[in-house]
Formats: C-alpha cells, sequence, structure tokens
C-alpha cells in the first residue's frame, strides 16, 4: 500500500467506526487543558490537547485532514492517562476515543520492520502468555531476547537511553525464581472471621517481576477477612494491547479472564495494579458489539476492586495494628487507578492509618509520573520530562517513602529516585508491601 | 495559504519554531467554544513579545493579512474562528504576571496569562481580583479583556472592564500605545482603554494590561435556596436588591441545569426543585451575618421551599464549581448546545424568564436557563442537534425571539460573551442603524484594511445566527 492508500483506509475506517455521537459531545469547552500533562509539557499546544486531539479525531472523520504523521504524533504523545476524564463536565469518554482511534491507525499501517518485530514480540509473543513471561529472568532480559533492545537502539524509535537502561536495570527488584513463580496458590482461607469470599486477579508482571507484591496482597486480604481464590485460567489483562492498537488480541484476553472467573461465586474480584484493574473494568466496552459477551463482561466489570478499597471497607486499617518506624511517607496516584477505578482516598487513608507514619501530600500527586505503559520507553524524552517534574514535587515533602499502587509507576518513582541520585535517601514501594511491612509480626499466623 | 515571501518574513521574526502552517497545526485552532463554526488558518503564530507582536503586525497590514488573536478559545460567539483565513496569533509564550503593585493595588500581567493564576496570586498577598467567569481557570486575561467577560462576582464587583486601568495595544498599523496607568483619576483625552475592553480583537492586540485591585474581604457565606417555581425564585432576586442588598453572587440554576451537573458533580445538588438560587455574600462578618438572614427571610417570603446554608468553605466552593460547570455539563444531553446571553435589567428578570418559558413551549424545544440571575443576565440553552434541520430552523426563530423580548424589557442581546459572528446579525437590533454607523467609523479609522479578526461584531447582511450544518 502506498502511504496516500493507507491514508485513505484509515480515513474511511474513522468514518466507520469512530463514535461520532461521542465525539460530538466534546463541546469545546477546554475544562480539560489545565489537567493533561501533554498539553502542558509541550508548551500550551493544543495538538497535544485532549480538545485537541478530540478535534482531530472529528476532523479526519469529515475528511477535513488526512491522518498525516502529524495527526499520527498527536495520539502517539498522549499518555492515555485519562486525568482529562474526571473534570470533563460533558462526560466525554475520551480513554474509548483513543483507543479506537489507535486501533485503527494501527491496524492499516505498515510499520517499519524493526517496529513489527518489536510489537510482535511484545503483544503476540509474550503478554499472553504467562508461562513466557515466567522462563523470563527479568525485564531486562526480555529486552534482550526479544531483539526489542537492538531494534530501539538501530532504529532510534526507542529511543532508550543507555543512562535509563543502566537505571532501569538497577530499579528491577530481585526476580524470584522459577519454582517460586511455578508453585502459586489457588485458594487461601481468611485469617479470623470472614467477612466476604473475594478472587484475586494476579496479573502477569505482577505474578513474576513483583511476586513478593502479589503475596503481599493476598496476606493483606486474608488478614482482612477475606477468603481467597486465585483460578488457574486467567491471563494478561490485556491493557498494554488495548492502549496499542491491539484491540484484537485484548478482546481474546477479555474473554479468558471473563470465563476463568465466571462462575467462582465471589463477592469481589480485586486488581492490585490500577492500570490492569481500569482495563478490566473496561471489558464491557471492549466486548460492547459481542451480543454473546456483552452481558457477561458487564458482570465481571461490576465485581472489580481495587485492594486498598477493599481493605477500607473491611476495616483492615482498625482490625488490624500497622507501625513503621517513624518516616515521612507520600503517595503518587495511578492515573489509571485514580481517574478510572475512582480509587484515591483508599490509600491515602491506609497510609495514614499507619502509626509512626507523616503522610504528606505532594503537589500535583494525581497528575501522570510519565510511566504509562511502555509510554516511558517509546516516547521517553517526554516520559523524563514528566518525571523531572514529579520528582521536583516528591522531594519538596521530603519524603523517604513514595508510595504507588500500580507496578508501572513503581518502577517509575524508582527510576526517578535513582536519576536524582537520591537511593540512599528515598525508596518507592507499592502500598501493599508497605502495609505488609507495617503489619505488627503477631498478626501473620 | 501564504506566499513565500509573508512566511519567510515571520518567520524572520518569530523563529520556525513558533510558526506553524501544517495541517494539523491549523486545525487545532480552527474551532472555539461556539458550536458549529469552524475554519482552518493559514498559518498560526506564536510572538515572544510586544515588539514581535508589533513586527508580525506590520507585515500583516502591509499584505493585508488577517489576524485572530486567540486566548484560550473559550469564548462563545465564534470570536476566534478565523473566518477569513489569516494567521492566528497565540500568546502562550507572552503569560507572565509582570508585578503585582502592593502600594498602588494594581497588577500588571500578560495577556496570555490565565485568569485563575491572577486570581491566586493576588489572593496570597492578601489581594483580590473579582472578575471570574465561569471559564477562569482556562481562560486568559487577553480573551477576557476583549470579551470584556462578567463571572459570579459580578453584581456585586462588576465585570472586567471595572477592573482594567492600562493597557498597551499594539494597533493594526504596527504602532504600539500605552492607555490609562496606575491612575485614579485620569482624563487625558478620549478613554481608550474602555474602548479596547470588550473589542473582541477587532481594534488591536493587547500585549500588557495593568488591573485594579481590591483588598480581600474577610468572611464569605454561601446558601442556596430552592423552590418550586422558577418565577418564584426570580421575583426573589429583584427583591433582595430592591431591599437595598447587594449580594457578591446571585446565581440561578433550573431543574434540567440542576439535574445535569449534580450528575457530573455529585455533589448532593437538589434536583426535585424547579429552580435554585446560588447566593453569596462577604464583607465584614458582622455584615455577612446580616445578610444572609435578612435574604433567607426574602427567600422564604417569595415562597422557597427551602433555605440551606454552606458548612464549610469546601462545601461552598464545591457549590461554585458546580455552577461553574453548568454550560458544559448541558452538552452531555444533545450533540448540541446552543446557548444565549440574554440580559435585562434585574427589575424585570421574572418577566424574562417567564418569557423563556412561553417561548420554548411555542417552538416545542426544551429550553434549559440558568445564569448570573442578579446582573439580569440569563443563559437560555438549548440542547439540540445541528443536523436535525427542521429543529435548528425552530431553535434559530425561538432564540430571535427572545432577543426581541430582552429589548424590548430594555436590555441587551448579549450580557458578556460578546457579539462575535455569532450574534452580529442581531447587532443592529441593540443599536439601531446610526449606532452600528458610529461603531464602524471607529473601526474604520483604527483599522482601514480590516485586517484584525474580520467577519467579526459587524456584519453586511442578514446571515442566519445558527449556521446550520457544517
Ligand atoms: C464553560 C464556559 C463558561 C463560561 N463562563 C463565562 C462567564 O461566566 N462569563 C463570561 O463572561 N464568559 C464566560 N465564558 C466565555 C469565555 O470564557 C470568555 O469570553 C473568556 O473571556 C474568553 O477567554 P479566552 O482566553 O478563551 O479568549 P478567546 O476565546 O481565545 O478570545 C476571546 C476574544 O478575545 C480576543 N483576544 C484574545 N486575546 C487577545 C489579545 N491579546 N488581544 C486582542 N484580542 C484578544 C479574541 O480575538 C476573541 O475575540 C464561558 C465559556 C465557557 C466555555
Ligand atoms: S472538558 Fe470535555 S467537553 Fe470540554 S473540551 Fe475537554 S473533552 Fe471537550
Ligand atoms: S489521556 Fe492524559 S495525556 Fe492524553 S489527552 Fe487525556 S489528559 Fe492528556
Amino acid at each position: 500500500m502506498t502511504k496516500l492508500q493507507e491514508q485513505q483506509t484509515i480515513q474511511k475506517q474513522f468514518n466507520e467506526r469512530m463514535n461520532q455521537e461521542e465525539l460530538l459531545n466534546c463541546m469545546r469547552c477546554g475544562f480539560c487543558l489545565p489537567s493533561c500533562p501533554t498539553y502542558i509539557e509541550s508548551g500550551f499546544q493544543e495538538s497535544h490537547s485532549p480538545r485537541g486531539r478530540i478535534a482531530l479525531m472529528k476532523a479526519v472523520v469529515d475528511g477535513l485532514i488526512e491522518p498525516d504523521e502529524d495527526f499520527e504524533r498527536s495520539l502517539d504523545l498522549c499518555l492515555g492517562c485519562r486525568a482529562c476524564e474526571p473534570v470533563c463536565p460533558s462526560g466525554v469518554n475520551y480513554g474509548q476515543l483513543l483507543e479506537e482511534a489507535r486501533d485503527i491507525v494501527n491496524q492499516n499501517k505498515r510499520h517499519s520492520l524493526p517496529v513489527r518485530a518489536v510489537r510482535k514480540a511484545v503483544f503476540e509473543g509474550l503478554f499472553p502468555h504467562q508461562n513466557r513471561i515466567k522462563n523470563l529472568t527479568g525485564l531486562i532480559g526480555f529486552y534482550q531476547r526479544s531483539g526489542l533492545q537492538k531494534a530501539a537502539r538501530k532504529t532510534g524509535i526507542m529511543k532508550l537511553l543507555p543512562e535509563n537502561l543502566a537505571a532501569m536495570e538497577k530499579v528491577l527488584p530481585p526476580v524470584p525464581t522459577m519454582k517460586e513463580m511455578k508453585n502459586r496458590p489457588e485458594h487461601l482461607p481468611s485469617i479470623g472471621t470472614q467477612t466476604a469470599r473475594v478472587a484475586f486477579f494476579s496479573g502477569c508482571l505482577m505474578d513474576t517481576v513483583f511476586l513478593e507484591t502479589n503475596n503481599a496482597t493476598m496476606k493483606l486480604l486474608q488478614l482482612a477477612g477475606c477468603e481467597v481464590v486465585i483460578p488457574k485460567g486467567q491471563s494478561c489483562c490485556g491493557a498494554l494491547h488495548g492502549h496499542s492498537g491491539e484491540k484484537e488480541s485484548a478482546r481474546g484476553l477479555a474473554k479468558k479472564n471473563i470465563q476463568a472467573f465466571e462462575d467462582l461465586n465471589v463477592d469481589f474480584i480485586i486488581t492490585n495494579a490500577g492500570g490492569c484493574g481500569a482495563f478490566l473494568m473496561d471489558y464491557d466496552h471492549l466486548l460492547k458489539d459481542d451480543p454473546l459477551w456483552k452481558e457477561r463482561a458487564a458482570a465481571f466489570k461490576e465485581k472489580i476492586k481495587d485492594i486498598a478499597e477493599v481493605l477500607v471497607a473491611a476495616g483492615f486499617h482498625e482490625k488490624v495494628k500497622l507501625e513503621l518506624p517513624p518516616q515521612v511517607v507520600t503517595y503518587q496516584d495511578s492515573c489509571h487507578l485514580r481517574n478510572v477505578m475512582k480509587t484515591a482516598s483508599a490509600p491515602r487513608l491506609l497510609i495514614q492509618s499507619i502509626k509512626g507514619v507523616e503522610f504528606k501530600e505532594m503537589q500535583q500527586a494525581d497528575r501522570c509520573c510519565g510511566s504509562a505503559g511502555i509510554y516511558n520507553i517509546i516516547e521517553s524524552e517526554m516520559s523524563m520530562r514528566l518525571l523531572d517534574s514529579k520528582m521536583v514535587h516528591a522531594k519538596a515533602t521530603h519524603a523517604s517513602t513514595i508510595v504507588t499502587a500500580n507496578p508501572g509507576c513503581l518502577l517509575q518513582m524508582k527510576l526517578g529516585i535513582e536519576r536524582e541520585g537520591l537511593a540512599a535517601k528515598m525508596r518507592g514501594v507499592h502500598l501493599v508491601d508497605l502495609l505488609m511491612e507495617a503489619v505488627k509480626k503477631e498478626a501473620v499466623v | 495559504m501564504l506566499a513565500i515571501l509573508v512566511k519567510e518574513k515571520i518567520i524572520a521574526v518569530v523563529t520556525s519554531e513558533n510558526f506553524d502552517d501544517s495541517k494539523t497545526g491549523r486545525l487545532v485552532y480552527s474551532y472555539d467554544s461556539t458550536p458549529n463554526y469552524q475554519a482552518l488558518p493559514d498559518a498560526v503564530v506564536s510572538p515572544r513579545n510586544t515588539a514581535e507582536v508589533a513586527e508580525i503586525v506590520k507585515i500583516c497590514n502591509e499584505h493585508q493579512i488577517p489576524i485572530v488573536p486567540r486566548g484560550s478559545g473559550t469564548n462563545l460567539c465564534g470570536g476566534t474562528c478565523p473566518l477569513e483565513g489569516g494567521i492566528v496569533m497565540l500568546f502562550k509564550h507572552m503569560n507572565k504576571i509582570l508585578e503585582i503593585d502592593e502600594e498602588n493595588l494594581t497588577a500588571t500581567v500578560q495577556p496570555g496569562v490565565i485568569t485563575y493564576d491572577v486570581i491566586t496570586a493576588v489572593e496570597s498577598k492578601g489581594l483580590f481580583y473579582p472578575p471570574d467567569p465561569g471559564s477562569m481557570k482556562i481562560s486568559t486575561i487577553g480573551g477576557n479583556i476583549n470579551e470584556n467577560s462578567g463571572g459570579l462576582r459580578g453584581l456585586k464587583y462588576g465585570v472586567t472592564r471595572d477592573y482594567v486601568m492600562a493597557l498597551e495595544i499594539v494597533l493594526p498599523n504596527g504602532e504600539i500605545i500605552r492607555t490609562g496607568g496606575k491612575l485614579a483619576k485620569d482624563v487625558a483625552g478620549y478613554d481608550f482603554t474602555r474602548l479596547y475592553v470588550g473589542s473582541e480583537g477587532t481594534l488591536g492586540i493587547v500585549t500588557e494590561a495593568t488591573l485594579k485591585l481590591i483588598p480581600i474581604p474577610d468572611a464569605k457565606k454561601t446558601m442556596l435556596a430552592l423552590y418550586q417555581d422558577m418565577e418564584a425564585a426570580a421575583r426573589s432576586v429583584s427583591k433582595i436588591i430592591a431591599n437595598k442588598i447587594i449580594p457578591a453572587t446571585l446565581e440561578f440554576l433550573d431543574q434540567p441545569t440542576l439535574k445535569v451537573v449534580e450528575d457530573y458533580a455529585r455533589i448532593g445538588l437538589p434536583t426535585d426543585v424547579k429552580a435554585v438560587l446560588l447566593i453569596e455574600q462577604d464583607g465584614p462578618p458582622e455584615v455577612v451575618e446580616r445578610d444572609i438572614i435578612k435574604i433567607s427571610e426574602i427567600c422564604r417570603q417569595e415562597m422557597a421551599v427551602s433555605v440551606q446554608i454552606a458548612q464549610s468553605e469546601t462545601e461552598a466552593e464545591a457549590l461554585r464549581t458546580a455552577r461553574r460547570t453548568a454550560l458544559s455539563a448541558l452538552a452531555r444531553l444533545k450533540p448540541t448546545t446552543i446557548l444565549e446571553d440574554a440580559t435585562v435589567p434585574r427589575s424585570e428578570i421574572a418577566k424574562m424568564v417567564k418569557a423563556i418559558n412561553d417561548i420554548a413551549a411555542k417552538y416545542k424545544l426544551d429550553i434549559c436557563t440558568f445564569g448570573h440571575a442578579g446582573d439580569g443576565n440569563l443563559h437560555p440553552t438549548c440542547p439540540t442537534d445541528a443536523r436535525n434541520h427542521e429543529e435548528m430552523e425552530r431553535v434559530e426563530r425561538a432564540f430571535a425571539e427572545i432577543f426581541e423580548k430582552a429589548i424590548e424589557l430594555g436590555g441587551t442581546i448579549t450580557g458578556e460573551h460578546g457579539v462575535g459572528v455569532m450574534k452580529s446579525p442581531y447587532l443592529e437590533l441593540k443599536l439601531g442603524k446610526a449606532g452600528i454607523a458610529a461603531m464602524q467609523a471607529v473601526k474604520n479609522a483604527l483599522d482601514p484594511n480590516h485586517i484584525m479578526n474580520p467577519g467579526k461584531v459587524f456584519m453586511d447582511d442578514s446571515r442566519k445566527r445558527v449556521k446550520v450544518g457544517q
């Protein structure tokens, strides 16, 4: 296909597939502008704002402009953080518009060879297969093996700077052994009086690289009085695919997960990664055109809850004694946890319930840290700009601990600490790991 | 398309980084918050200082290229839609607060600064900049000045005009002038400061403004009065003022507006009543206390079913914020949201509310109304669909009738949103032929080549107000 034909096909599909009612729903009031990180960081460029991006999508639908490189640039630079959604009085569902637009562009674009290799390795070769993820000894190992790192260096599209890479390597947690990764529990009883029966969505990265965090999650749930089931048939949530224009693969993964959790007779399905949880909650939209799955997806969505919400609802912080050596703690919101799952106060409440902790809110804690899935690798320049401003605010709190609730954000925080040379004074931890540390020993049987 | 020569000349002034004529770059400045207007500029230019603005204006004047100055594009009259192409001029580099003068109580700012940033900066020094349009977190001071914007505090404190003391202006011929000063009194010649406030970018470019500040009031109280009858709410407004109380804020929301706002804000607004007044008083604590009691009494006498006083500043701020989202929240209802800005003397507000209801019924339309009731400034808003031509015809006729009624009651076609392109067909209704001719004489004298924001304010024929379709 020539470039022109490619653009024509994309244009046609925009016209057919984009939700035009939703595009019209944007009344261009601009209420979303001040909350968009890329608008601010780009020096107030409308083409990198939500209002601008929606107008561009509409212009392609209407045939006013061609989906050219600048248009793609605008979509690519979007973090997908969805900070523009809760502030939109008109209720525009930007995330869904973006996903559809990216899907159309990606499905119709002939990526250059190295990019194709990378995409294939990531989206088909790796993430749908939990055992393959397990077989990797760490993220860096994966980069090297899949040829991703080579491609990144060769093409320059993945401007993974050597210094970033070195820092990244340092921030990865100790990778668990194969044995640890393979002997995963499937059922755990509550500790003390049972208050609920929940299922745990263990996630692909979380159940490998962040295995300890998953163990802590289950333990906390048990302590809160939950009986926990961890169904074997579950798989990667598909967020990475969905956000990168690989909707069809995402749908496959969604169906697998719905099936795995459907007949468990649980009150909630728990996640401990905002990015995954938010995508699970979008399954009903993802499968909206599939009559066989639509309702099943809606029922699934109803049950999704972040661990922090469930712990607070179960009164965990009142039931269990929490204490840590005196320290200042700050919290960085996970965008999707906050903007999509609407969980913002529960994590803060839990942190504040720990004796010895002085909680200090950092400025703009609700602004994206620049991690955004694989954004920090692909759009490294913008990502590092966001991270640098983030660290300025984090430092201003004089916190020794930055807490997050999503693996991507956690790695990014650790990267930020590393880049600032603060590793001796500051650490990044997942909320559940902090809580686990704070649980007084006698509570754990 | 700009001629290569012109493009090169402009780039020589601002550098290529601040010049964009890509399709994408132009598209995102082809619209503002006004429904149904869109036109591509030829280029987008972002000067970094007044000298660069003047250079560009000279080039454009020489080559007769239209200039559309643009703040954040939140105006509601098609004011920044580049109808005749040309360049859109942005002030994203000129967005600094230059000085807060605590002795003279002034703030000197560049045009691209966000209104809310000025408000918070001066408040941190115990000072007060009252004009607070609903869009204040997005709008720029340049835009506020050029639309002479009002806000929630307009009743007691006035509008943007009342706080502009001095301007630096680049005239359409590229000359730079300064008007006014940090002066309580100044009668040296014509009052050009006032002329340029509300000039909608048609007479020149504001490159700096000195704003008047006042001391921040000591105390503030916020309340809601609920009604089962819209006209009773409107009567309360007139009666409060007739009782010689001037509240800081006196806002009106009808039931459909309440419903969509609550749907978005979820702060427990009542949705089972027909209308609500949001009332605030500020000043010395004793006065605030006394006024709030008196206002409550008046509202009850006028059949308010309940009067509720906000218990904390957080609660009060939630109410104000919710009110500010009214227009955008109404956009949830239908694809197109047509809003108007008719304004009448305060004493006529009940009659105007009734007239709007009657007209809506006559044309079988849903018209939601909210607005600055204390200013007599209502925003009848019609959720509709631009693709439904038959309905759009009715919308247009209904609004024409609303305008006529407003004028008949001694009012105006626009209280604060400006004429732009949207209301230009109705300007004559307010000004008469001679009035328009006098204004055109001013325009022709200052901008003989009509390069500044052409197609705005004045129109040649009886173009339709709502441009149907696209
Ligand atoms: C949700 C919502 C609520 C609103 N609430 C209110 C309200 O309560 N009260 C109210 O009055 N308005 C309100 N508005 C309208 C609008 O926000 C105001 O008119 C505002 O002042 C526009 O500011 P802006 O920076 O967006 O200017 P723009 O829309 O970009 O421009 C407005 C006009 O100013 C001109 N202009 C801008 N900068 C300059 C400059 N430096 N020199 C010369 N001309 C210039 C433009 O050419 C244009 O004619 C609201 C709008 C929205 C979307
Ligand atoms: S806040 Fe919503 S309606 Fe307003 S411009 Fe942004 S997306 Fe559009
Ligand atoms: S998702 Fe985030 S980066 Fe993208 S437009 Fe919305 S606020 Fe901006």
